[in-house]
């Protein structure tokens, strides 16, 4: 029995050693991120390879919010991100559920297309993509990012948003119209609320790629003022250096919206709303 | 309250025919009971009237009324599911009250009939819970609840029973069985429990493989089967099958069996000699008894099956598994030969090939078991 016990604690040990050196080394950069964004400058190169810098300082914080264009390219980035998020969610929630519920002539197909999309790189598409948008003025334009990052990005959600649908019972759906709901009214007050975790998954998943996608906004606009934060970031390197306090001050920054984000809709993310609904 | 009228409904999945055309007249406030095995259409069957399903072909009314294109939500049923379908993200008052809210009753109505339908199904301490803060049996008057608030033309049920106890089945069974009572609403209920259809049916429609095979009174399925199928379906423990061939030509016109060539004194049948035929009698219709008394056929004892009420003893007649019903205890032990009586009065005679039933020759009056000469041992 004892050896068993032990045998057992120490497969825990192993396991929960495992985990924490993953999450060492998954966080190590943005440790770095931090630790060289609150750096002053002298110390930069004088002090070597340290872990923490003999001196701390904000001003690469300062000068990035008070004297950059990052406020403007922040500003742009939420709004794109936002918009992404908001319409991909919301396409890709019909979709998913007509994909659930209703069989239909081509369904297949389209399943097949939805696919095919997902397979070439995307640099592939950035010269037609160019071309189109350019005639529409939709070049050097938020909307045309948000349209570019939506249509990238409605298949896969579309997938994962049919996914959970499939996990909620039917039944509920029948019960709702049989109780007098259209199929819509069912759809928005039963099945919407249950959903509620995967959508939130889907707007986290979508926001965080729209935000920090850097190829098409670098290809597809030109001018500061329509410019998202991953293209501001590259302006800190110019042909006489890297500015690396001010690039990390600005990457710290940049990662508040996505973490305040993903605090936001973290109780969403909690599964296990729909226990109950039917005998299992 | 209202009829419901199915002419010649009929579904199929693509190619594949589920059910073949169904025609049932359901008197307002009758309550029926659709039997079957598993995949037999009997769902399909219950949610085509629902308007879940559409009907490939054929009509079905309700109250009168084609609803062929009428969606669900306007067809004013109620269905209770097996899985009892409750919306996990609402309390059991909210649940129940969501079809009157869809309504837009008055919130008095609502309240009044939520209070109402919790005191019946003794919810009423529960009402503020989510569903998965409830039992299995809770869960279930829910969706009952649920059905009831609405005043419905019509109540469906689907299975409502099966995912309980046997214990809560029992209780749930009587609970249904006074509600229909009280408010004597047209009823379709699907269950493959055949207790279930007997004491809760005013009618049974007994249903194989897509096609209706009876219907009737629970006693008419009991007493006089019209198939193979139905005889085996109904009533518990199944009934027994041996086959044999009918000796028109022999003295007392017997059926030779099978299984051990003994020559079985059946009722007179309309059949030519050596008609292929399955004879059927009900476990509680075999006697069992010691000696070999004239007309008695020779059997092992496999399994002696003590159920508190009864008990059920396997017997083995050659090749063939028999099945005798005793109220009470028995004093036989597997093991043990014994000699069992087939009541000629007690049995059902189907053709071989088709499995219809086959109604003794000139009046259906069954003789007296007296009358009857003995069986002999052929050979
Ligand atoms: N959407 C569908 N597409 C194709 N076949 C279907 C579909 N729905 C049901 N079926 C088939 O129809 C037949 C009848 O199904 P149904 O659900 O009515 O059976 P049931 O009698 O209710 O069985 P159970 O007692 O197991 O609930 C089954 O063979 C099933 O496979
Ligand atoms: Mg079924």
């Amino acid at each position: 029995m004892a050896a068993v016990a032990r045998r057992r604690i120490a497969g825990t040990l192993a396991h929960r050693a495992a985990i924490l050196l993953y999450i060492l080394v998954a966080l190590f950069p943005l440790f770095w991120l931090l630790k060289v964004s609150v750096t002053p400058n002298p110390l930069l190169y004088s002090e070597g390879v340290r872990l923490w810098p003999s001196q701390t300082s904000f001003e690469h914080f300062a000068f990035v919010i008070r004297n950059s264009d990052f406020p403007l390219f922040f500003r742009n980035s939420l709004i794109v991100s936002l918009s992404t998020a908001v319409i991909v969610t919301i396409i890709a929630a019909g979709a998913g559920y007509a994909m659930s519920r209703f069989s239909f002539r081509g369904k297949l197909w389209l399943v097949g297309l939805l696919l095919v999309t997902q397979m070439f790189p995307l640099v592939m598409l950035i010269a037609p993509i160019f071309r189109m948008l350019t005639p529409l003025g939709l070049t050097n334009s938020l909307t045309g990012l948000v349209i570019v990052y939506s249509a990238f990005n409605v298949p896969f959600a579309v997938f994962l948003m049919q996914s959970f649908f499939d996990a909620i019972p039917k039944d509920l759906d029948d019960a709702a119209m049989i109780d007098g709901a259209s199929r819509f009214q069912a759809f928005r007050q039963i099945i919407v609320p249950l959903t509620l975790p995967g959508m939130a998954a889907t707007l986290g998943f979508v926001f965080t790629a729209a935000w920090s996608e850097l190829l098409f906004a670098l290809m597809l606009i030109s001018r500061a003022d329509a410019s998202t934060f991953p293209v501001g970031l590259l302006s800190f390197v110019s042909k006489f250096g890297v500015n690396f306090g001010q690039m990390m001050a600005a990457g710290v920054l940049a990662l508040i919206p996505a973490l305040l984000f993903f605090l936001l809709i973290q109780r969403f993310l909690v599964q296990g709303l729909t226990a109950g609904a039917v005998k299992g | 309250m209202a009829t419901i009228d199915l002419e010649a409904v009929a579904k199929s999945f693509g190619p594949v025919h589920v059910l073949e055309p169904v025609d049932l007249q359901i008197r307002s406030g009758e309550f029926v009971v659709l039997v079957g095995p598993s995949g037999c259409g009997k769902s399909t069957l219950l949610r085509m009237i629902a308007g879940l399903e559409e009907a490939s072909s054929g009509d079905i009314r309700i109250a009168g009324e084609r609803v062929n294109e009428v969606p669900p939500k306007d067809r004013n049923i109620a269905m209770v599911f097996q899985s009892y379908a409750l919306y996990p993200h609402m309390t059991v008052a909210q649940n129940m009250s969501y079809s009157l809210k869809l309504r837009k009753t008055a919130k008095e109505r609502i309240a009044e009939a939520v209070k109402g339908a919790a005191e019946t199904l003794g919810l009423s301490k529960l009402t503020e819970r989510r569903p998965r803060a409830l039992s299995g049996g809770q869960r279930q008057r829910v969706a009952m609840g649920r059905a009831i608030v609405r005043r419905p033309q019509a109540f469906l049920f689907d299975e409502p029973l099966s995912n309980l106890d046997a214990r809560l089945r029992e209780q749930m069974r009587a609970e249904i069985k006074k509600l229909h009572a009280r408010l004597g609403a047209t009823s379709i209920y699907v269950t493959h429990d055949q207790i279930e259809a007997m004491t809760l049916a005013d009618r049974i429609v007994a249903l194989d493989a897509g096609k209706i095979q009876q219907i009737g009174t629970p006693l008419d399925l009991y007493q006089r089967p019209a198939n193979r199928f139905v005889a085996g379906f109904i009533g518990s423990p199944a009934m027994n099958f041996v086959s044999g061939t009918y000796r028109a030509a022999a003295a007392g016109r017997p059926v030779h069996l099978q299984a051990d060539h003994a020559a079985l004194p059946v009722p007179d049948l309309d059949r030519p000699d050596g008609h292929a035929v399955t004879v059927g009698i009900r476990p509680e219709h075999v006697l069992v008894e010691p000696g070999d008394a004239p007309g008695t056929i020779g059997c092992g004892v496999e399994l002696v099956e003590p159920t508190g009420m009864g008990t059920i003893v396997h017997l083995r007649l050659g090749d063939v598994a028999l099945k005798a019903y005793r109220p009470g205890y028995t004093e036989w032990t597997a093991g043990q030969r014994v000699h069992v009586r087939l009541p000629r009065e007690h049995m059902h005679i189907f053709d071989e090939a088709s499995g219809a039933r086959i109604e003794p020759a000139g009046s259906g009056r069954s003789p007296g078991l007296s009358e009857w000469p003995a069986a002999t041992k052929l050979d």
